[in-house]
This record gives structure tokens, C-alpha cells and sequence, in this order.
């Protein structure tokens, strides 16, 4: 039965070649278009580490200015000072927690032919290997007593160790960064987050980092300050480390917290600690501690670029066009066959079998326009890659899920363009079209 | 005129294929209109001026990394080896890069003390070749005297005597005052510091695009004695290729335990910073074009098909006596009917799309002269797609009524 149907509806098809095409070449152009910023914004907004993203809490302490807050209406600053994030690394209540910050320096590859490069720096502290899943492909994190003493230990990214040691096992060996030896004491494997959630304060889908060294040796080396550093006010005295200790914010902060009550324990701790810095005259503000976890996190930050939603939405309006040109096609084409219709109804099919018929011309029109239309979304995300370059690594591809939410678009809108047409033509009575002609 | 009525009927008939054509419209014009006012606010940031003379312009990056290397030496004897190549204007060591997104910025005051009306500016390093360099004009007072440069480095906290605003900036903090009644005035910096400021220039971008307060700069008579250094060079005019070959040979050919970056000109800055306008622009037009045709076809498709339903009827009424003309004029008097319908729904449509851009996502209002652009181009689409199948029904001949055909 259904393989007649099928016969039928690809004969009507093919009646109307070119009616056809435009159908399903709507169909397919607006698919294309919806799946292609559909995409963008999935990846955009996608949970970078979805087996604990709502275990991890980035925290915010409010030791801004009393005149103003650090952003309208009352929300504080997006970073730590030094102080705050080694206080809070040395008494917060938390199996694992680690303060971060951007820095960059001078690797100098030891060998014939290497250059120097500059490499983006990750200062750390070891915590930050097992809270965020970091892949090991040799040897491990720095020891805690790494952490404590400022060691020279260092991390290398899969590319760095490429570089230096061309991929071998590196570890024991030694790098020359900013003039000094660092120990390799572990080489990632290939590590890509996107977002790169755990420092979005200068763009969620920047590069991971080439290499990831201890926390404290901002302070023994004395490294240079990346991504953005705010005061309100300026540090007062001397030197470097009237940087350290001024009220300026550069660090980032995360924490693991895997029940309510330790959740709840470590805002108590958060918040007695603000108190007590209060007494030696610091956070003039009233008490304003966030712990915000990593979706609520890459919310508040807006990693979904704006540009992207209203692309979205602009294309879902698009495929509306689209959809509404093929029911006004097909609803003229079905109107088109009422005298066949009326016929067949008059030697004895049912509305039904009739209307399953109809629906099979409509679902070929769907699969072909929802295979174009996939067509159609990796040409356009060619296309983005092309216009955006960098910008979008990584966040333009199809994967399968995509592809999952592509043919449900298909089929949805398929059905939506031939439901109301089918239904028409169906109700056509059986001797009304058969008396004229 | 007279044909509206009886048209109007008949499409009463088909109220469905009729309503579809109308919100067809009404969504595509919605999408356009607002497609377009996107295109055309980006167009405006984009075309705003740098100040600066990019076409000449290129910097390129130094990082010391040798134990024993000499910043202010390396620094000073770079820019006296550059400044002589013969391809080159000028050239200033600089902290930051306009357009380039990333710089340092802080709050002028017009009065002294914590908690007043602060400022904001971006500040640009630059020694007294920075006007020249960077290609601004002194609108007033007077540049930096080579005696004033002095070199500071991240830990130094106080400032030079005397700065350099631009025109915008000056107004922001004297909007009584002409440029010239400015040059001699004091504004303080980190609330209590005072800066005379020494001169008025024209216009320069800070290197932020998107900030609002993005015309705010400031030149400090500064040098800055750091490892990693940016030098943005001016190339005598059109030359500039040779001069960002003859700077990059003779940066690496002295040996003072540095690297030199990549160079990149003024042009890629400018191109890497609007980006996402210019990309975005693409994909509108491109969905615009697209719209247009498909909506087109749409009108076409449907038009032919209820032409060739309605056979019989044009060749009867052209049998009655009616003209081709009455016949091209019957169709296309009904697409206008139709298009207006959605032009209709349109207007509302896009105002309310707007207005919840705006709120959404802090996009500007709508300037209502796209409508009535957007107005005429839906008509003049539909009447477009209309012609072909209209001038074909035109052709039904009369005697096509007194036969009994099926199609």
C-alpha cells in the first residue's frame, strides 16, 4: 500500500518538476539558515564540563569602592585581588579549590634552528589539574608543596611540548621561560574547552594556554599582569608588591563544592571573611559574596555573543518565509488535484488512505529539503568560519546531536507546511468536483 | 479602479492562498527592514575615524628575554635605527594600539579629591614624535618637549606634569570652555594628582571600539621600560611595505636577546577589530537576497497556479471584450491588494521586532525612513514577480472559453 503511495506522490512530484524544487529548495534554504546559527548558538552556549559544571562555583567578593559599585546596579567586581585569592586558597573550607590568572612570558627552546616564543601563561594552583578534568598524557600536576614554595614546576600544553621537546616524554627534563629553568613535571594531551570557562574575563573562547605554572610565583618571579586589571583605587607604595597587596582585581577564583551544606558552609566562610577584613578597613561595601556555578556563570558573562541570537532569531524568521511559501504552493497544487481526489473518493477510498497519500508527498518534499537544508547548514558554517576566522574555532562544525535537531526540524517543519493543505484537499466531497467537467 | 471591488471578491474566495502571500510578505519585510537597519548601524561604526592615518601605519612587537637585556637602550636605540630608514616617516614606542582592543584607561577630574565626577580616557604613551606618528593634529597649545619624556615602568604610580587631550575628551570635562581657554588648565588624575594639560588635538580613537566613551584619549609624555614593547611606525606615504621590510631587517639583525613579533598594519587592526560588524553584514545581505528571491518565487508559483485555474474565466472576459491590458492590470491590481495587506502587517511587525531588540539586546531604535523603503521594494517585488505570469495570462486567447479543456 504505502509503496503506491509512494508511486503516486513521486508522479505528482514529477508533474511539477519545478514546483517541486522550489518547495523543497525553501524548505532546504530555510533549514540551512535556522541549523547553521542554531549551531553557533548551541556551541556557544554548550556546558564545557557537563559531568560536574554544577559542582564548580566561581566566587565573587565585593571589595569595591563606597562611592559606586563595580557595575550597575549593585554587582561586584568579576575578579579577586591577590590578597583575597591567597587568603581564600589558604583558609576557605574546600577539598579543591585554585585561584588563576593570565600572564605571558618568553620560552626559549633549547636546540638548533628553535626560536623563542612568547607563551600564554596560566598561573595556578594544582587543584585546578583534577577540578577541571585536565588530561594527562605524561606524568601529572606540581606537588602541594609546589604550590606552598612557588617551585619552579611547570605544566606544558600538548603544542608547547611539540615545540620544545618535539612530543616526547619531557618530564624531568627542564624549559628556559623568562630567563629561569622550570622542571616539566607533566604534559597535557590535547585539551580544548569551549568556552574556556574558567577565565572568560577577556573572551570565552580564547586559546588554552601553552603552559600552567604555580600560583605563587607571580609573586617570587614577579609576572607580568594579563587580561584586564581594575582599580578603583591605586596601590599605594612602592613596587611590585604594592600591586600585590592594593585593591586592584586580576585573579579569578574557583572552588568545588559538591553538597548544598558544603555549598553553604564555604558562603558562611566567605562571608565571616569579609567581615573580618572589614575590621582592618578593607571591603567598604556592604556584604556582597557570589558563588556562582558554571552555567549560572557563563550566563552572567554573556559568552553567547549577542550577534549570534539575533542571528538566530532573524533566521527562524527566515524559515517562516519559507515555510509559509510552501503552504501557499502546496496549497495550490493540492487544489490542483481536487478533481482526482474527488474521484478516487468516488470509487472508494477513504479520507484517510487519502490523506496518508497526500502526507507522502509532503514527507518527500521534507526529506529532500531537510537533506539540502543540512547541505545548506555546513555550507553556511563554512561560510561563518570564513567570515569570523579565529573567532569561531571549534564553533562552527556539525556534530551529532546537530544533525539529531536538524532532521527534527526538517520533519517539524515539513509537516507544518503539509498538514494544513492535506487536510484541505481531503475534505473535498466525493461528487462535487466530478459534475463540471 | 473600478476592478478593486470585484477583485476584492474573488479573493474573498481564496481567502487562505490570498492571507499566506500577505503574512509572506509581512515577515519578510519585517526581517528586512530590521536586516538592514543592523547593516546600516554597523556601517556607521565602522565608519567612524581613527584619527588616525592607517594606510601608513604598521606597529611591531619587541620581547626582550635575555637576562641581562636593557629596555630604555634597546628601546631608545630602536626608534633613532627606525626614525633613519628611508622609507619611514616616524616612529614612537606606544602602550597601546588603537582599535586593537586592549589599553589602559583612567578618570580625569576637574576637581581634587575621592568621590568626585570622574572621566574616563584611554591613555596613549608616547614620547614628542607621538602627534606626528600617530597622525593628529594640535588644534591648540603645544606638543611635548623631547625634555619632558621621561621613562616610567609598572610599578612607577605618579605621572608626568603635562598631557595632551583630544578635542572630545576636553569638552567632556570643560564643555564651557573654547580649546584655547583649555590649554592651561588642570586636571587630576587618581583623584588628587595634577596634570596641566598642554595641548588640544583633533581626534583620536581610543583602542577600544566599543566603549561610548571611545573618542576620550590622552597622550602622557612617557616611555615605558618593560621587556615587551610596541612600536607603531609611520611609513612615508605608499611605502608602506618597504618600510615594514626595512624595520622588521633591521629590528632582527641586532643581536640584544629579544624576539620581534609579527608586524601588522594599521589595516588588519582595523579589519580584525570589526570583524564581527563586517561578517555580520555579510550574512544580512545575504539573507536578504534570498528572502527577496523566495518570496518572489513564492508569488510566482502561486500566481501561475491560480491564473491557470482561472483559464477559462480570462478567456471568457477576454471573449466579453476586455483588453490584454485589463487582463495584465486584474492581476497585478490584486497583488498590489495583497502586498498592501502585508506592508501593513509589516509596519507593525518590524516596529515590534525592533522594540524588542532594543530591550534584548541594546540595539539601536529603528530610524523610520526604512519603512517606507521597505514599503516600496515589497511592492515593487510583488509586482516583479507578478509581471511574467500576468503577461502570460494576458495571452489566453478568447477562444479558449468555448472549449471544454480540464487544465
Amino acid at each position: 500500500m504505502w509503496l503506491y503511495y509512494t508511486r503516486l506522490a513521486w508522479l505528482s512530484l514529477k508533474r511539477h518538476p519545478l514546483l517541486s524544487l522550489l518547495m523543497s529548495g525553501a524548505i532546504a534554504l530555510g533549514i540551512g539558515a535556522a541549523m547553521t546559527t542554531i549551531t553557533i548558538n548551541y556551541l556557544m552556549s554548550a556546558d564545557p564540563i557537563p559531568e560536574k559544571s554544577d559542582r564548580l562555583f566561581y566566587v565573587q567578593l565585593d571589595n569595591w569602592s563606597p562611592n559606586e559599585p563595580y557595575d550597575e546596579p549593585n554587582e561586584p567586581p568579576d575578579q579577586l585581588t591577590y590578597t583575597d585569592a591567597t587568603a581564600l586558597k589558604a583558609q576557605a573550607p574546600a577539598q579543591l579549590q585554585t585561584a588563576l590568572a593570565q600572564s605571558g612570558g618568553v620560552i626559549e627552546p633549547q636546540g638548533l634552528g628553535k626560536e623563542p616564543f612568547l607563551a600564554r601563561l596560566r598561573l595556578t594552583h594544582n587543584d585546578f589539574f583534577t577540578m577541571f578534568n585536565a588530561p594527562f598524557l605524561y606524568g601529572q600536576g606540581w606537588s602541594d608543596s609546589a604550590d606552598e614554595t612557588g617551585d619552579r614546576s611547570i605544566v606544558l600544553s600538548k603544542s608547547a611540548n611539540e615545540e620544545i621537546f618535539a612530543g616526547e616524554n619531557s618530564v624531568g627534563r627542564t624549559v628556559r621561560l623568562e630567563g629561569k629553568e622550570f622542571r616539566v613535571v607533566g604534559v597535557l594531551d590535547e585539551w580544548v574547552l569551549k568556552p574556556r570557562f574558567y577565565d572568560v574575563t577577556t573572551g570565552a573562547f580564547n586559546e588554552m594556554e601553552d603552559a600552567y605554572l604555580p600560583f605563587k610565583l607571580k609573586e617570587t618571579m614577579e609576572l607580568p599582569n594579563s587580561g584586564n586589571t581594575n582599580c578603583w583605587k591605586m596601590p599605594e607604595g612602592e613596587g611590585f608588591k604594592s600591586f600585590l597587596t592594593s585593591e586592584c582585581v586580576n585573579f579569578q577564583f574557583w572552588v568545588q563544592l559538591d553538597s548544598a551544606q558544603e555549598k553553604q558552609e564555604y558562603m558562611s566562610f566567605l562571608n565571616a571573611y569579609v567581615e573580618e577584613q572589614k575590621k582592618l578597613g578593607r571591603f567598604p561595601r556592604p556584604l556582597n559574596n557570589r558563588l556562582t556555578d558554571v552555567m549560572g556563570w557563563m550566563e552572567h558573562e554573556n559568552v553567547v555573543d549577542d550577534d549570534a541570537e539575533v542571528m538566530m532569531y532573524l533566521s527562524l524568521m527566515f524559515l517562516a518565509v519559507c515555510l509559509l511559501n510552501t503552504i501557499g504552493l502546496l496549497l495550490t497544487k493540492f487544489s490542483f488535484k481536487t478533481g482526482e481526489i474527488a474521484l478516487r473518493r468516488a470509487v472508494g477510498a477513504t479520507r484517510m488512505q487519502l490523506y496518508q497519500q497526500q502526507l507522502v508527498e509532503t514527507v518527500f518534499i521534507g526529506v529532500a529539503g531537510g537533506i539540502g537544508g543540512l547541505i545548506l547548514a555546513a555550507l553556511g558554517l563554512l561560510g561563518i568560519e570564513y567570515l569570523y576566522g579565529d573567532q569561531v574555532k571549534d564553533l562552527a562544525s556539525l556534530n551529532l546531536p546537530l544533525l539529531g535537531i536538524g532532521i527534527l526540524l526538517a520533519i517539524i517543519s515539513s509537516v507544518l507546511a503539509g498538514a494544513y493543505p492535506t487536510w484541505r484537499t481531503c475534505r473535498i466531497p466525493p461528487a462535487s468536483q466530478l459534475k463540471s467537467e | 479602479m473600478s476592478q478593486i471591488g470585484p477583485i476584492f471578491r474573488a479573493l474573498m474566495r481564496n481567502k487562505v492562498g490570498a492571507l499566506l502571500i500577505a503574512l509572506q510578505v509581512a515577515v519578510t519585510m519585517v526581517i528586512i527592514v530590521n536586516a538592514i537597519h543592523l547593516i546600516n548601524a554597523r556601517g556607521d561604526l565602522m565608519g567612524r575615524s581613527s584619527g588616525l592615518d592607517e594606510a601608513n601605519q604598521f606597529y611591531v612587537t619587541s620581547v626582550g628575554y635575555a637576562n641581562d637585556f636593557d629596555a630604555p637602550y634597546v628601546i631608545d636605540t630602536d626608534l633613532d635605527g627606525i626614525r633613519q630608514l628611508p622609507s619611514v616617516d616616524d616612529a614612537v614606542q606606544i602602550n597601546a594600539i588603537p582599535m586593537s582592543n586592549g589599553g589602559w584607561s583612567m578618570g580625569l577630574q576637574t576637581k581634587a579629591g575621592e568621590g568626585e565626577n570622574s572621566v574616563p580616557t584611554a591613555l596613549y604613551m608616547t614620547d614628542e614624535h607621538g602627534l606626528n606618528t600617530l597622525d593628529v593634529e594640535l588644534i591648540a597649545g603645544e606638543n611635548f618637549k623631547a625634555t619632558e619624556i621621561s621613562y616610567r615602568d609598572r610599578n612607577t604610580r605618579d605621572w608626568p606634569q603635562s598631557v595632551i587631550l583630544t578635542e572630545a575628551l576636553a569638552k567632556s570635562l570643560f564643555p564651557d570652555l573654547s580649546p584655547t581657554e583649555i590649554v592651561g588648565q588642570t586636571v587630576y588624575i587618581q583623584s588628587n594628582e595634577p596634570l596641566t594639560i598642554i595641548g588640544i588635538m583633533d581626534h583620536l580613537q581610543a583602542p577600544w571600539t566599543g566603549w561610548t566613551t571611545v573618542n576620550h584619549s590622552m597622550l602622557v609624555p612617557n616611555k615605558f621600560d618593560s621587556p615587551y614593547s610596541r612600536y607603531l611606525v609611520r611609513a612615508k606615504p605608499g611605502q608602506r611595505e618597504q618600510a615594514i621590510e626595512q624595520v622588521e631587517q633591521f629590528m632582527k639583525q641586532r643581536e640584544v636577546g629579544r624576539m620581534v613579533r609579527e608586524t601588522e598594519t594599521m589595516t588588519q587592526v582595523r579589519m580584525d577589530s570589526y570583524r564581527g560588524d563586517s561578517a555580520l553584514q555579510a550574512i544580512l545581505w545575504t539573507i536578504i537576497v534570498v528572502l527577496c528571491i523566495i518570496t518572489a518565487l513564492g508569488i510566482v508559483g502561486l500566481v501561475s497556479f491560480s491564473i491557470n485555474r482561472r483559464r477559462r474565466q480570462i478567456g471568457t472576459r477576454r471573449a466579453l471584450g476586455a483588453q490584454k491590458a485589463d487582463i495584465m492590470s486584474y492581476f497585478l491590481t490584486e497583488n498590489v491588494m495583497i502586498t498592501s495587506v502585508g506592508v501593513l502587517l509589516g509596519i507593525a511587525g518590524s516596529i515590534a521586532l525592533n522594540m524588542w531588540l532594543v530591550s534584548s539586546f541594546n540595539l539601536p531604535r529603528l530610524s523610520y525612513i526604512y519603512l517606507p523603503i521597505a514599503m516600496i521594494a515589497m511592492w515593487a517585488i510583488g509586482l516583479f514577480a507578478v509581471w511574467g505570469p500576468a503577461l502570460r495570462a494576458a495571452q489566453i486567447s478568447p477562444a479558449i472559453a468555448t472549449r471544454n479543456v480540464y487544465h
